[in-house]
């Protein structure tokens, strides 16, 4: 068991006619991901690295019965792309695109919130279930396969995370980069909800950093519905407050949204805490070995 | 993106936000005749990215023309300390004349995207005039919020609802409609993340109007509105900041010593705290995006150099996809062609990590190897002590 995606996932990767859409979806089929159609408008009828390319969403899932879509299109049309692939039936939805608008985004989850679509991301590394399937772009070999669950808000922090709790022979169920945006189209709370679910998964580590409440959202629902151990470290302790630390939606604002008060937050609902993302690894062993 | 007071008014303006008649000068020998075009009685404004501007001196009510001639001399060229500015505060440049007003009471007015019910949010309050955080901690109640359905926009009785809610005198509702309406219209057109007005006045004549107004637009939607590159004010940035941005480096000068480069905005924001429990202090937030190419690490390489607190630098590349051979040869020429000669920490993980590590140590550069996050920030801060 994984969340979200497994070897089943058929996928339909829109943008994969450019060098990046190219690289990942390579990396990703390598990995074992099962890599069905492709959508490049224009370029539908032609064939790429094998993968037979459609003018829309909509006729790749007629066609190849794609169920999960992964974008890699440019930020000013990556809105659309996300709306395209709900609009096709798509299940999941995985957006890597940086620097979409965030009204855009407001529309894009309006548009989203009554149909039967997952979002994840934009702004996000992806999703991958170690041993099953990889979609995203993150590097596979650091991944291990087992029962902890990552979710994070980052990208590179999220590969330290993994890296070590592999090197801590702490295998993964599925790794969610949830995004950096301020509208994120899976939450904390999304995230948590399907692990908790998810029989194989036996503890969390999340990854939360300053900006917006979503880890005080995250407490709120764990305190009520979540059974199973939480590791956390938030980024951004020492940040200066209303700097843009890179992130879109990483922004102290008004003076909420620090790494105190949501370390706070955490703590007082008895999660376990790091203070240095250098313990990520051995606070999770700790805890597993009980 | 952060505007100026004035290139604000001027923007709401456009959409039908009633603002004072005003003037931007940086000419303190203007000020005189502006004043006298104006009535006599004006407002002069000091112009920084910066609020807490009433508090530190920066806005002076003048009743003559001669009065705002001197209260400009005074201003321009002088440095203003707000909450917001820093120790080092922030120098006036620009100045804004506008007419004085006959004040009966102030309100607050913002628009902000909602996170976690994503969704704009306007805000209202009747205690204008004073920092809107200052009333959410003090009395949030007092704060009137509509949540707006982004598909349907602001309607008019969200709009009435606020007005009401407010207690403006009932015969002012039908103006205030219009203004919020016209907020609302100008937070979307220009793909702001936050409008704000504050205070927004009625005045003893029954007039609504934007006595200050704030507007942040999100750097993400900056490619649809390319007139908005003549606003940006570079005087009122970090010149390295300005630098870094220019070779798509994401940089934020801080004032430790331990200058850092990372690729992760996450990883970044980590790599600083850990320096900090080490017992260090960042000199800076640098991102080199996830790749990390030779280019973009020779440009972080000057950026970070360019800050002459930096006495030891600590790189932290979380390789991943790229190679870090490939890394540590960029990492290499770029200490060689910009002369680093403060001592370099390196933590490099990811394909070929044993290559990369041997590249480095017989590079014959001031190089020190770090095993893991932990390893990398004590070195790093021993160095930065030596």
């Amino acid at each position: 068991m994984a969340i979200l995606i497994d070897q089943n996932t058929r996928v339909v990767v829109q943008g994969l006619t450019g060098r990046e859409g190219t690289y990942h979806t390579l990396q990703c089929r390598q990995y074992g991901t099962q890599v069905v159609a492709g959508v490049t408008p224009g370029k539908g009828g032609t064939s790429h690295e094998g993968i037979p390319v459609f003018h829309t969403v909509a006729e790749a899932v007629r066609e190849t019965g794609a169920n999960a879509s992964l974008i890699f299109v440019p930020p000013p049309f990556a809105a659309d792309a996300i709306l395209e692939a709900a609009d096709a039936g798509i299940a999941l939805v995985v957006c890597i695109t940086e620097g979409i608008p965030t009204l855009e985004m407001i529309r894009v989850a309006a548009y989203l919130k009554d149909r039967p679509v997952r979002l994840v991301g934009p702004n996000c590394p992806g999703v991958i279930s170690p041993g099953k399937c990889k979609m995203g772009i993150m590097p596979a070999r650091i991944h291990k396969e087992g029962s902890v669950g990552v979710i994070s808000r980052s990208g590179t922090l999220t590969y330290e995370a993994v890296g070590q709790l592999t090197r801590c022979e702490i295998g993964q169920s599925t790794c969610i980069g949830i995004g950096g945006d301020p509208v994120p189209g899976t939450t904390f709370v999304d995230a948590l909800a399907l692990f908790e679910q998810d029989p194989e998964t036996r503890a969390v580590v999340m990854i939360g950093e300053i900006g917006g409440s979503a880890e005080e959202e995250a407490v709120a629902w764990m305190q009520q519905h979540f059974t199973k151990p939480v590791v956390s470290f938030i980024a951004g302790q020492t940040a200066p407050p209303g700097r843009r630390m890179g992130h879109a939606g990483a922004i102290i604002a008004g003076g909420k949204g620090t790494a105190a008060e949501k370390m706070a937050a955490l703590r007082a609902a008895g999660i376990t805490v790091v203070e240095s993302p250098a313990e990520i690894g051995a606070a999770m062993k700790k805890i597993l070995r009980g | 993106m952060k505007i100026h007071e004035y290139q604000a008014k001027e923007i709401l303006k456009g959409y039908g936000v009633p603002v004072p008649r005003g003037r931007m000068t940086t000419q303190a020998a203007e000020v005189y005749d502006l004043a006298k075009e104006m009535g006599g009685t004006v407002v002069v404004k000091a112009q920084i990215h910066a609020g807490g501007r009433g508090k530190a001196g920066g806005v002076k009510l003048a009743r003559s023309p001669r009065e705002a001639q001197d209260i400009a001399t005074r201003l321009l060229g002088s440095r203003l300390f707000t909450h917001q500015t820093g120790p080092e505060g922030k120098q006036v440049q620009k100045l804004l004349i506008e007419e004085g007003l006959n004040i009966k009471k102030e309100y607050y007015l913002g628009i902000v995207v909602d996170r976690s019910r994503r969704q704009p949010v306007f805000m209202a309050s009747a205690e204008g005039g004073v920092e809107i955080e200052e009333v959410a901690a003090r009395n949030p109640a007092a704060i009137l919020k509509e949540h707006i359905d982004p598909q349907i926009g602001l309607s008019p009785f969200q709009a009435r609802k606020l007005a009401f809610g407010l207690g403006l005198p009932p015969a002012l509702v039908g103006q205030a409609v219009k203004v919020f309406a016209a907020l609302y219209a100008a937070f979307v057109a220009t793909d702001a993340s936050m409008v704000e007005i504050n205070p927004f006045l009625e005045t003893a004549e029954g007039n609504l109007i934007a006595l200050d107004a704030k507007v942040n637009f999100d750097d993400n939607a900056l490619y649809r509105h390319p007139e908005f590159r003549l606003l940006r004010d570079y005087s009122e940035e970090d010149p390295l900041e300005i630098e870094a941005s220019r070779f798509g480096l994401n940089y934020i000068k801080l004032d430790g010593n331990i200058g850092c480069m990372v690729n992760g905005a996450g990883l970044a924001m980590a790599t600083m705290d850990i320096i900090k429990l080490a017992g260090g202090n960042p000199a800076n937030f640098l991102d080199v995006g996830g790749g990390a190419s030779e280019e973009s690490v020779t440009s972080a390489f000057r950026i970070i150099l360019s800050d002459s607190h930096v006495q030891a630098i600590l790189v932290n590349i979380f390789g991943g996809i790229v190679r870090c051979d490939v890394i540590a040869r960029g990492i290499i020429n770029a200490a060689k062609a910009v002369g680093v000669k403060v001592p370099i920490v390196v933590r490099l993980e990811g394909t070929n990590v044993d290559e990369g590590r041997r590249l480095l140590q017989e590079s014959g550069l001031n190089i020190a190897l770090a095993d893991g996050m932990q390893d990398a920030a004590e070195k790093v801060v021993a160095k930065a002590r030596a």
